[in-house]
């Protein structure tokens, strides 16, 4: 990363060997900056530079991994603050707290929840991935509810100033649990508790220049698998902190604020469920790591779940659908046909709209490689003959009596070809703007 | 090492622009760094949205406004009253000439009516057909001259008319409407300053997705615009950004389906609010100057974010 091609050359010994397989040093060194060749190809380089430069050259954000097995996942690893400028790779997650104050009963309803709130949106589960569970006072029960979270396959974050319980509740947590935390009042048993488990640890402190000392003495104890709470007590400094700690990370090149961040909206708007909305959809874009809710039901898990689905989905790459015929408000065999193209938010938009119009339908989409409308026809990926193979090799005409094909008013200029491809079929031109649709469907069912 | 904050110096500055008359005046925009974290005083102003097409709205407004919900100006009084909001906007939907194809006339009177019936700046919709809105928005350009409101919004298609009219002959707002896209946003910026309009008196309405449907496209055309403005001192971007969301949160499956539809889903009007919230908060990091929700609930729970983040 800010490694220069000269700071490696000086480690070299100068000599031109070759043995690395280039012809100078100077070579390789520039090379090896680049990362297209590892350091250890000089068997000249010491160990110890060799360490230096790995640390020099590791990522401004550490990648962290939670969890274990089906339920691992990683935070941070990020190279940028925008996600025009380059990928976000590891999505942010989503976490309820429960506690042992809370009743039995309690704790089976929020544990139903967890069950419940759970389905797909192009092809990814959308769940909740955490539970913290907040520590009051019976350690014996706290350390039971956090052996079942892990047994419901949820990753558990342990949540304690309390060395002792953390170390008893770590025991059935199963790998990759996160322990929050430490504080600068126990952070040296904190730690051997952590790194006995090999669990993840939290770090809080009250102030952002406090934060960074204790994450200086937590990586002198030895220790770098941790998160970083952004605070718990004012929107205004979690906001900030979070926007400052990722900042210092990626522009400031500051390694011991390149961790993944713990954001307790629950703690920022307690009781209030909508302010828990507001903030978790703010810290998606403003660089929460894990962010944690009273609960998650359907009104907070559908918006939230989208906004993060879109906001981690690769710049470069666009979202698609998978080609297939898609039913609306539960068409009966009778029902006219829609055509438009993979593109997700292509498809999401008509979508909506064909869901909002109340109008049974069939949405037929085609491969158009993943484009826009108009950007698919240009470039040859949805023309008559794309869009006339599709509705005879996905067998449309036999899931639908009616013979209406609706097309995208955009691509009018493919009707008559369309009509000779498919003769049975009536292609009609559909509106413009995918928010006429309610009406124009409307007015066919009249 | 101790602490250093990354600062991220910025030369550039987002325009000021005021919008309402005396008292009830507010003012949007002026910050010189990305959305709250100046020293500026930025605050994201909070607007509820009515119109005077209703009939497809979702039960719980009934609910919230009973009767008020077929009367315009009553629905104003009573959206600001129960939201709190900073500004009102109006839609002027059924001059829609593909739907209720209502007269220029009776919108402006609507407009009027409205105006007189709030003590907030007020923003003015149009139907989104660019030829009824190029000789709506004039009309009430004229016959709300001196209140300063803003025109929602000049498109590619109507921009002179409504630029002429409001920006110009009777000093209004001029909100200018760009799809999710920099250059065209850019653009319009650009032809409407041609055409005499002051840079001080746009608005950029950017656009938006609901969460989940393409959001993405929204949140990276708003960090774009607000890094050219802000780092590349890009004049044709400074404009303060103005964004609706209450179209389409309301309009998408999760707010649309009702219990009936999705009982697993649990209770509709919660829903709505939470694509409602999802949404506007994420265009209030993005940097929206001015959002618009519909429900008031909704309009809280965002003056309660923006007021929690400015501390
Ligand atoms: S192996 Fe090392 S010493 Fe030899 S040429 Fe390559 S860089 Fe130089």
């Amino acid at each position: 990363m800010a490694v220069k091609g000269l700071d490696i050359f000086k480690l070299t010994p100068k000599t031109n060997c070759k043995e690395c397989g280039f012809p100078t040093c100077m070579a390789f060194s520039m090379k090896a900056a680049t990362g297209g060749v590892p350091i250890e190809k000089c068997p000249y380089i010491s160990e110890e530079s060799k360490e230096l430069l790995s640390e020099a050259t590791a990522p401004p954000m550490k990648s962290i991994k939670v969890g274990a097995g089906e339920t691992e996942k990683t935070l941070g690893g990020e190279t940028v603050l925008f996600r025009h400028e380059k990928t976000l790779v590891n999505k942010n997650l989503f976490a309820v707290e429960l506690s042992d104050a809370m009743s039995d009963a309690d704790v089976d309803a929020a544990c139903a929840k967890l069950q419940k709130v759970n389905y797909e949106r192009i092809g990814e589960m959308m769940a909740v991935e955490v539970v913290a569970v907040r520590f009051a006072s019976d350690a014996a029960k706290f350390a039971a509810l956090v052996k079942k979270v892990a047994e419901c396959g949820k990753i558990p974050m342990i949540v304690t100033v309390d060395a002792e319980v953390a170390k008893a509740a770590v025991a059935g947590a199963g790998a990759g649990a996160i322990i929050m935390g430490a504080t600068k009042d126990n952070a040296a048993a904190m730690v051997e508790v952590a790194k006995a488990a090999d669990a993840v640890l939290g770090v809080s402190a009250d102030s952002i220049e406090a934060l960074h000392d204790l994450v200086e003495e937590i990586e002198k104890l030895g220790y770098k698998k941790l998160v970083l709470n952004v605070g718990e007590t004012s929107i205004k400094e979690a906001y900030a902190n979070a926007v400052d700690i990722r900042t210092a990370a990626i522009k400031g090149n500051d390694r011991s604020f390149g961790y993944p961040s713990v954001v307790f909206a629950n703690k920022l708007a307690a009781g209030n469920t909508n302010l828990q909305i507001a903030l978790a959809s703010a810290f998606v874009l403003r660089y929460g790591s894990i962010i944690v809710m009273e609960e998650m039901d359907f009104n907070a898990a559908l918006p939230l779940f989208g906004l993060r689905q879109n906001i981690f989905t690769d710049p470069q790459k666009p979202m698609r659908v998978e080609p297939k015929v898609y039913e609306f408000n539960k068409p009966t065999g009778k029902d006219p046909v829609l055509v438009t193209v993979d593109f997700a938010l292509s498809y999401f938009v008509v979508a909506g709209e064909i869901e909002r119009s109340k109008v049974p339908a069939y949405l037929a989409i085609p491969d158009a490689g993943g484009y826009s409308v108009l950007t698919a026809w240009a470039a040859g990926k949805f023309g008559s003959t794309v869009i006339a193979n599709f509705i005879k090799e996905a067998d449309v005409a036999s899931l639908t009596t009616s013979r209406k094909l609706i097309l995208p008013g955009k691509v009018a200029v493919l009707q008559g070809d369309l009509a000779e491809l498919l003769p049975e079929w009536e292609v009609i031109v559909g509106p413009n703007e995918a928010m006429q649709l309610p009406k124009f469907l409307r007015d066919m069912q009249a | 090492m101790p602490y250093k904050k990354a600062e991220q110096k910025f030369s550039g500055k987002i325009n000021v622009c005021e919008i309402g008359v005396g008292d009830a005046a507010i003012s949007i925009g002026g910050e010189n760094s990305l959305p709250f974290l100046g020293t500026e005083g930025f605050k994201t102003a909070v607007g509820i949205a009515i119109s005077d097409v209703t009939d497809e709205w979702s039960d719980c407004f009934g609910t919230i406004y009973g009767d008020d919900l077929k009367n315009p100006a009553a629905l104003a009084k009573a959206a600001v009253e129960k939201s709190g909001a900073d500004f009102l906007l109006i839609k002027l939907e059924s001059a829609d000439p593909n739907g209720a194809d209502n007269s220029v006339d009776n919108c402006v009177a609507t407009a009027v009516a409205v105006e007189a019936a709030i003590n907030v700046p007020l923003v003015v919709e149009g139907c989104k057909n660019a030829e009824k809105d190029a000789k709506l928005l004039e009309k009430v350009a004229q016959a709300l001259e001196g209140k300063n409101v803003v025109l929602f919004s000049a498109v590619e298609d109507n921009y002179k008319t409504i630029g002429a009219a409001g920006g110009m002959a009777y000093g209004q707002k001029v909100s200018a409407e760009s799809a999710v896209d920099i250059n065209l946003a850019k653009q319009l910026n650009i032809l409407l300053t041609q055409l005499g309009v002051k840079s001080k008196d746009i608005i950029m309405d950017v656009g938006t997705a609901a969460a989940g449907y393409g959001f993405e496209y929204v949140a990276s055309t708003m960090d774009r615009i607000r890094l050219a403005a802000l780092g590349q001192n890009d004049e044709a971007l400074q404009m303060p950004i103005i964004t609706n969301v209450s179209n389409e949160a309301w309009g998408v499956k999760e707010a649309v389906s009702t219990l009936e539809d999705a009982p697993e889903w649990g209770d509709q009007e919660a829903r709505g609010i939470g694509m409602e919230v999802t949404t506007a908060s994420a265009c209030v990091v993005g940097g929206s100057n001015a959002i618009i929700v519909r429900h008031p609930e909704s309009a809280k729970a965002i003056k309660s974010l923006v007021a929690g983040i400015i501390g």
